[in-house]
């Protein structure tokens, strides 16, 4: 993630453990060094509230969830009554996810878990500013009432402060995504999840809509996504879980497609849910593929209480799994022809991919092919994990 | 895209054309709200001259049936090309908006 030269963020802190403070500025002393960070620290709510009165500077607050005198819980929802524009990131108990539904409710914007992992912390925060710039922007030129093109530039810059930009690997396996944002429509996003007993979780989604509404609508899905990953293990689960949250009160119709599988790094073993996405599809070494097969589902946030069924299956050493978006299916040429399914599948007939990154790369290189420069109209996103061997 | 609407009896069929995505769900969403009138049991939306809806499409389908739930009508869908099928399908929309071979076998769901 870029960090723009000269821009500084003032950072409030608010834990009641001791060693909090020390461990944060030791850990985050070069970004306090290059002036980007300065922190503030206060040991319960309250206290938080004395220091965000006084000190009009704070552009976010990091918080523990339990905490004398006043919670974390309580304390966001003083802090949106306060000052909508800060932005909030809780910590919490691993896996804790009727707190951590709690606080998304009362608007916090993302979460951590414990024990704090200070990289992923500040991911975070960056992840965090980023999206308080771009929500600032949108603002102000609401106010200034300039052009929808204006919104749109917002939501893309939303949407891409949301997307990993490193991909976990291990001996026995490697993941690589990529976006290509269209320009005025889109909202595909993809994320990949360490879970607690070493398996990953990998999602690809698009988000139905535009603009600032379908990005915070994004924003919502994906650490609801997350949020609901780490506590479950199932996809089935996880996609019921989400999907009931988002199905509360969206009146406004937006729907997300989710494909979201759990893959297990030392069996290759696959488990997957189908929230009404493009079905994905298996390269295997010796240049054939399998597409997997279709599993009941449906679109998220349009009907509470939908059962996910799941699908499972192994990957052989070698094999490369490709989640990818209708961007990519329904890419046009000039003659309005799409892209489809039988194109992506023989996009390794000339060979297995040797990387996830390649298999990446590969399936760019082939729309772009196809499409030859008639203009994109959806975003292209494309998820691949590879197990490597063979 | 184009749409064009008949009523017979107490149900609306709507005639929907040509492609349906981003660039004209708004137009879409317009012109299927402005067709549909509080007295309407049952629409019918034939998709048989739909050659492709993107999800801002599905998304007015989705208001649409969500408004008409509220007014005690159902919205079918008839004659669906394979593609648009098989993207209802998939997304999971075919359990929204149910979908029958023909505006006769539409119609006849709607006396049922």
């Amino acid at each position: 993630m870029s960090e723009s030269e000269g821009e500084s963020y003032r950072i409030l802190v608010v834990d009641d453990e001791p060693d909090v403070e020390p461990l944060m500025l030791q850990r985050m002393r070069r970004h306090i060094r290059s002036g980007r960070y300065s922190f503030v620290f206060a040991q319960n709510g309250i206290e938080a509230l004395e220091v965000l009165n006084s000190d009009p500077e704070i552009d976010m607050v990091v918080s523990d969830i339990n905490m004398p005198k006043m919670d974390g819980l309580t304390l966001l929802s003083q802090i949106s009554e306060l000052n909508p524009d800060l932005r909030a990131v809780i910590v919490s108990a691993y896996g804790d996810m009727k707190n951590i539904r709690t606080a998304m409710n009362r608007g916090a914007f993302d979460f951590v878990t414990k024990p704090l992992d200070f990289d992923d912390l500040q991911v975070t925060i960056e992840r965090t500013l980023e999206n308080m710039k771009a929500w600032k922007e949108a603002l102000s030129s609401r106010d200034k009432l300039v052009s929808l093109q204006r919104e749109l530039d917002v939501a893309s810059q939303m949407q891409q402060s949301i997307l990993p930009t490193q991909f976990p690997r291990g001996d026995t396996f490697e993941v690589s995504g990529n976006m290509e944002p269209a320009r005025n429509v889109g909202g595909d996003f993809f994320d990949v999840v360490l879970l607690d007993d070493g398996q990953i979780g990998l999602a690809i989604a698009d988000v139905s809509g535009k603009g600032v509404p379908a990005a915070l609508f994004m924003m919502s899905s994906r650490t609801l996504l997350k949020g609901s990953a780490i506590g479950l293990t199932e996809p089935g689960k996880v996609l019921r879980e989400v999907n009931n949250l988002l199905a509360e009160d969206n009146e406004s119709a937006m729907f997300v497609t989710v494909l979201y599988a759990v893959y297990n790094p030392a069996t290759g073993h696959l488990s997957y849910a189908n929230g009404g996405h493009n079905l994905p599809v298996v390269f295997h070494s010796d240049g054939s593929c399998t597409v997997l097969p279709y599993t009941e589902g449906l679109a998220l946030a349009v009907l509470s209480g939908v059962d996910f069924v799941e699908g499972e299956l192994t990957l052989a050493p070698g094999d490369t799994l490709v989640l990818y978006t209708d961007g990519v299916t329904e890419a046009m040429d000039a003659e309005n022809e799409e892209f489809g399914m039988q194109r992506l599948q023989a996009a390794f007939a000339g060979g297995a991919p040797q990387s996830a990154e390649a298999a990446n790369e590969k399936v760019f290189a082939a729309v772009r092919e196809f499409v030859a420069g008639a203009p994109q109209s959806d975003d292209i996103t494309c998820l691949t994990l590879r197990r490597r061997g063979a | 895209m184009d749409l064009k609407s008949t009523r017979e009896g107490s149900n609306l069929i709507v005639d929907v054309e040509g492609r349906v995505d981003g660039t004209n769900a708004m137009d879409f969403q317009t012109a299927l709200e402005g067709a549909i009138q509080p007295s309407d049991q049952g629409v019918i939306m034939d998709m048989g001259q739909l050659q492709y809806i993107s999800s801002a499409g599905l998304r007015v389908i989705l208001l649409v049936a969500k408004s008409l739930q509220k007014q005690n009508a159902k919205l079918l869908g008839c004659s669906l090309s394979e593609s648009v099928r098989e993207i209802f399908a998939i997304s999971g929309f075919d359990k929204i908006v149910p979908v029958h071979d023909s505006r006769t076998d539409a119609l006849k769901a709607l006396e049922d």
